[in-house]
């Protein structure tokens, strides 16, 4: 882990998120902290409702008008993002150097306008381009994510759901920013075009120097793709490490329990062990560790308060009580039995 | 490079306007409504050479003898005023004034409405507080008393009874397309357009514009027909322009020369003028409104 070193391209520390609604607070987003360095792949991992969208919203300041972002840092190459001025994060940071692949990308062009001039304004926007020169970049990049150029010209309607992801994709590339954020940019594609889409992401990542945070529920996706994962539940990063890490030697149970709930090769044939329960409602303040009401290894502890997080090696990052016994965890976890007491 | 931009414009425009025939065309209705607006423009155009008369001239028939109250005739094709005006050329030249009184206020209002909910409708919190309770308070503005205040402050003129139409009309063209623009605003392409860099305006102006643009052209067409009425009934009422004829100013005329009773092609042709223009104006504009609204479509 040579790189920890150097200065990381993205840092984040206490990042927290409230929307305050008729009910009172909900904290989305408690305590989160981690670092993205230069030209990694960074996977945020977590059930539906776990935060992961409010996470991005909040680094690129799309929350809704009731949501209220905080952090002790947030730092872009050395730059405070959320101390930054409305117009000045608007022109240099967004797109320029934080670029995003929505959730759905069905939705996500104006269907009055033509692909090609969307990506046109979207560098329009930040480079002093001619709309030739523009065009000509549009057209390199569709080439990238393997699109005819011809379709710049077409209308968002008359793409096929790859083909979006794929055009939204040239967008997010289009000002060669050092950060992408992919959300879910595979999710509502069948498996044949998922495919080709992460060996196209992939491949632009051997290419260009960019970073990539990507948030997905799909724990076969992100072990495929990222260096380091954190693994969300409840508004906060449960446990992070290194990829061979987190799924060689994972500490925290509710990261046992989401292995269990995968399906892998060697274990073809078994049955799933899902986890029963459903996910917190995050409504007022977090008052303990919020996986422990679905935790097969609670005790008192883990009601009381709501655990700090703790390195246990380097860059692997653990948030619970009991992460001494998760040994024992790890081979209790493996017993349907367990999950279901 | 410059010519085949022009060519590619001129393709754009042939294409829109291929668009719009094919929703005038969608039914009869409309399609009879665009005509009567076409002829009605082209009136309106070229009147002081199509009107036989000057709309104040005191005629005399053939015969030499001065055409007071006349029946229409060949002569005379709408009959004539007790002051013996041709009604014909009055009817024409008024054409001009209504019009242009519709037209023009209907335009204003539209972009006074439109800008207002646009506004309103992306920014909301306080911006749209003050804005929707601006056109809280013209909702309860009475048109007459208000005009009548504004023509006893400025005077019978066009432009000021143009100003209280508008001032009048643009509080529903506002309110719709701010609920409108508030519901595109929250659609997922704004979100991205914003996490792209766009500016606020841009996104106002370049993003939500465009998909409120089928519920903008129908009520342009709805306030350019409800101008048409309220100054028919402004100047019936005798608030008119009196330097200019105007359908409800001809029927003001009638009103005070007592001839009602008598002269019934004096009340006629203004009234079907206006009952034409108007109800024409609505057919179009249920033609659009079908694009606006695709439930209205007959399947």
């Amino acid at each position: 882990m040579t790189e920890i070193n150097k200065d990381p391209l993205l840092s984040v520390r206490n990042l927290g998120v409230v929307y305050e609604t008729s009910q009172g607070p909900v904290h989305a987003v408690t305590d989160v902290s981690f670092d993205v360095q230069e030209n990694e792949v960074f996977g945020i991992a977590g059930e539906s409702g776990c935060g992961k969208s409010t996470l991005i919203k909040a680094l690129l300041r799309l929350l809704p008008d009731n949501g209220v972002a905080t952090a002790d840092r947030c730092d872009y190459r050395g730059s405070a993002l959320m101390k930054m001025e409305g117009e000045a994060f608007r022109k240099e940071i967004l797109w320029q150097e934080i670029s995003m692949v929505p959730q759905s990308a069905m939705a996500s062009f104006n269907p009055v306008y033509r692909v090609g001039d969307q990506v046109v304004e979207s560098i329009q926007t930040h480079r002093k381009a001619s709309r030739a020169e523009a065009l000509e970049r549009a057209s390199e990049l569709f080439d990238v994510v393997g699109l005819e150029p011809g379709l710049l010209k077409s209308y968002p309607h008359e793409f096929s759901g790859g083909m979006r992801q794929r055009a939204m994709i040239a967008m997010a590339l289009s000002l060669d920013p050092g950060l992408i954020i992919m959300d879910e940019p595979t999710t509502g594609l069948d498996v044949l075009v998922q495919e080709r889409i992460l060996r196209r992401i992939r491949e632009i990542r051997a290419e260009l120097k960019s970073s990539i945070i990507l948030i997905t529920h799909d724990i076969a996706v992100i072990a495929e793709m990222s260096d380091r994962i954190a693994i969300m539940y409840g508004g906060e990063i449960m446990e992070q490490a290194s990829t061979i890490e987190l799924f060689e030697n994972p500490h925290h149970p509710y990261t046992l329990g989401l292995k269990n709930a995968f399906p892998s090769i060697t274990t073809m044939g078994t049955e799933l062990i899902s986890i029963p329960g459903s996910p917190p409602t995050l409504i007022g303040p977090v008052q303990s560790c919020p996986f422990a009401p679905r935790c097969p290894f609670d005790d008192a502890a883990c009601h009381a308060a709501n655990p700090a997080a703790t390195e246990i090696a380097a860059g692997h990052v653990v948030r619970c009580v009991n992460y001494e016994n998760s040994a024992q965890f790890r081979s209790l976890a493996k017993e349907k039995s367990t999950w279901l007491s | 490079m410059s010519s085949s931009r022009t060519s590619q414009r001129f393709r754009k425009l042939r294409l829109a306007l291929r668009e719009h025939y094919r929703i005038i065309n969608s039914n009869k209705l409309s399609q009879f409504g665009f005509w009567v607006i076409i002829l009605f423009t082209l009136v309106a155009i070229f009147a002081p050479w199509i009107a036989p008369h000057d709309p104040w001239e005191m005629t005399y028939d053939s015969n030499g003898n001065f055409a007071s109250l006349r029946p229409p005739s060949w002569e005379f094709p709408m009959g004539t005023t007790h002051l013996g005006y041709d009604l014909f050329s009055q009817l024409i030249l008024a054409t001009r004034t209504t019009l242009l009184i519709g037209v023009v206020s209907g335009f204003i209002s539209i972009v006074i409405g439109a800008n207002v909910g646009l506004i309103a409708g992306y920014y909301g919190g306080k911006i749209d507080e003050v804005l929707m309770r601006i056109t809280d308070i013209l909702y309860g503005m009475p048109f007459l008393p208000f005009i009548i205040v504004l023509i006893a402050l400025f005077g019978r003129q066009l432009e000021f009874i143009i100003l209280a139409i508008v001032l009048i009309i643009w509080r529903t063209s506002a309110r719709v397309i701010r609920a409108q623009a508030m519901s595109i605003k929250q659609r997922q392409y704004i979100q991205m357009a914003k996490a792209r860099g766009a500016s606020d305006l841009r996104i106002i102006y370049r993003h939500i514009l465009p998909n409120v643009l089928p519920l903008l052209l129908l009520y342009a067409a709805f306030n350019i027909a409800w101008s048409i009425i309220t100054e028919a009934s402004a100047s019936f009422l005798g608030f008119g322009d009196g330097e200019t004829v105007s359908w409800g100013g001809m029927l003001y005329e009638l009103w005070l020369s007592g001839k009602t009773r008598v002269a019934w092609w004096w009340f006629a042709s203004p009234s079907v003028c206006i009952i034409l223009l108007v109800t024409s104006l609505v057919f179009v504009s249920r033609a659009y409104e079908e694009v606006a609204n695709p439930r209205l479509r007959k399947r």
